[in-house]
């Protein structure tokens, strides 16, 4: 393929792909109610967004919900992640890993109706009137997000030194020390990573809270019954906030870690050297 | 050592709680609702209702959409993917990123810029100053499905084409191959891998998605996700509900597992 057409068709991709974004930035501006027709720049419906009591307590809600159900499922999925990686029988092993994967494999719709079915069942148990609500939510969440925070640990535990931890309790640590004083720092960055996955998806996520809430609203669910009625331009408004907050949040953590990666190359003699070698 | 590592597998205790807890127990349910009735009571009902042609062709409708929007990522994102593994590191990490983007966005708010875009008196057709009614068609929510999915394709093909082994291309190049020989021949099948676990990852969400399918084809489109939707949240018939979501775990199990196969097979050949 020669490099103008090759140019040409990722130029026509990126329009296919951004077209509607900018459109919709765009008439979040609008004077006017209409989503098709400009008839003036305003910031009307921003200010009308702010007021709709709604919208903000579904804001709050995410956020408690996302910060929530990425740390619980980042301790019990690092946590799970080291007793994994220690188990000698292979086929529990794989068993247990294969069972952790099944949120990701499966489409939302049946995680979210798998989950819904058990709470029916433990309220109708239970005789309660209704158990949806926050705690249903944030089990689902926490659900699916563990395989993530899984997957990405184990990877950081099998590269690690298997020594450094023995030499560790050798050099008279009890195991909880040499964990937290060797392991830990080890596999950090994938548990870093983990959390940010799963906070974002989190974020994300309308199909499975959807199937396990009643009153408890996340912004997507509100934005679920927004686009049911006619939307008008403060829905547009909202998802260009979004959007500037996501680009916001990409652009700052690329230049951390370009900054990060200067730092390290400062300090590792010959790094740019070495950096350079890697690259051919 | 022995009772240190069993010890030590203790950490996954509270993780094999919650998944017997909220991953199998749960399943185990789908199964229960499946094969009873309202009462609770044992029944084939379900299951068999399943197989009427009003169930059966929402299953066709339904995988013959996903097929086809997962073909029209795989056609537009393979020369993208090849296209990007030839650029410089940096534009290469930018572009990405580009793609990427419109994915931190949730999936309902881009679906309804394209519903708003292809309305009648929309924008499309208000520049076009014509009145064609584009929502409400098959082709809609396919546009929907490609819309929301394509990055899902671009990324993993991408990968694995950037890690080829440039010398292998020109190896192709000095023995006369002309250009479009050595992609047929040394690319693709080397990228195999890349495409196949895209196909699972636009297929996957395609088939099972119901807000695109209610929003782009207007309602008269409906797939197995709309179904199962509807049994839930509007006729509350859970038995039928959990039946479905059972026929679409395992179509999603099939295909996966033939596209594993496939990938697999063509690997040992390669071999």
């Amino acid at each position: 393929m020669s490099k103008t057409l090759s140019r040409i068709w990722t130029a026509l991709v990126l329009l296919f792909l951004y077209a509607p974004i900018l459109i919709m930035i765009f008439f979040s501006f609008n004077a006017g109610k209409s989503l098709s027709v400009f008839s003036g720049f305003s910031l009307d419906w921003y200010r009308q967004l702010f007021t709709r009591s709604e919208v903000m307590e579904a804001l709050k809600n995410t956020l408690i919900l996302a910060v929530l159900s990425s740390i619980i499922a980042t301790l019990i999925g690092t946590a799970a992640a080291v007793g994994i990686s220690k188990m000698r029988n292979r086929y529990v092993k794989n068993a247990v890993l294969s069972v952790s994967e099944v949120p990701m494999m499966n489409p939302d719709i049946v995680t979210g109706i798998s989950l819904a079915l058990l709470f029916t069942f433990v309220m109708t148990m239970l005789g309660l009137k209704s158990v949806f609500g926050f705690w249903t939510v944030l089990i689902a969440h926490v659900t699916f997000n563990l395989p993530y925070v899984i997957l990405s640990v184990l990877p950081k535990i099998r590269q690690m030194d298997k020594h450094l931890p023995e030499a560790a309790l050798d050099l008279g640590c009890t195991p909880l020390q040499s964990f937290f004083k060797v392991e830990l720092p080890a596999i950090l960055p994938g548990i870093f990573s983990g959390l940010v996955m799963a906070f974002t998806l989190s974020l994300d996520d309308f199909v499975i809270s959807y199937f396990n809430t009643e009153d408890f609203q996340t912004l997507p669910i509100v934005i679920y019954g927004m686009t049911k009625r006619t939307v008008t331009p403060d829905m547009y408004a909202l998802s260009t906030l979004i959007f500037g907050t996501v680009l916001l949040l990409l652009i700052l953590s690329n230049l951390l870690s370009a900054r990060n990666e200067n730092k390290r190359l400062r300090l590792t003699p010959g790094g740019k050297k070495k950096k350079k070698e890697v690259g051919r | 050592m022995r009772a240190g590592s069993l010890r030590r597998s203790v950490a996954a205790a509270p993780h094999l709680v919650w998944s017997v807890l909220f991953i199998i127990a749960p399943f185990l349910f789908i199964l229960y609702y499946s094969f009873t009735d309202k009462d609770g009571s044992f029944s084939f009902s379900n299951i068999a209702d399943l197989f009427t042609w009003d169930y059966l062709s929402i299953f066709l409708r339904s995988i013959s959409f996903a097929v086809i929007a997962t073909f029209i990522c795989l056609l537009i994102a393979y020369p993208l993917a090849y296209a990007l593994s030839r650029m410089k590191a940096h534009t290469q990490g930018v572009l990405i990123m580009l793609i990427m983007l419109p994915m931190w966005m949730n999936l309902l708010i881009r679906t309804y810029c394209w519903m708003n875009l292809l309305e009648t008196n929309g924008l499309i057709n208000t520049l076009l100053g014509t009145d064609i009614t584009f929502l409400g068609t098959g082709g809609a929510v396919v546009l929907g499905m490609v819309y929301n999915f394509l990055p899902y394709m671009v990324l993993p093909i991408c990968t694995v084409i950037s890690k080829i082994d440039k010398s292998l291309l020109d190896a192709a190049d000095d023995l006369g191959c002309s250009p479009v020989r050595t992609v047929v021949k040394v690319v693709l099948p080397l990228s195999l891998s890349g495409v196949i676990s895209g196909i699972t990852m636009v297929f996957v969400p395609s088939i099972s998605t119901f807000y695109i399918s209610q929003k782009m084809g207007g309602g008269s489109f409906d797939l197995i996700g709309d179904t199962i939707e509807r049994q839930f949240m509007a006729n509350t018939n859970y038995n039928m509900g959990a039946a479905l979501s059972l026929i679409l775990m395992i179509i999603v199990l099939i295909s996966m597992a033939v596209m594993n196969r496939f990938g697999n097979e063509e690997g040992e050949i390669i071999a």
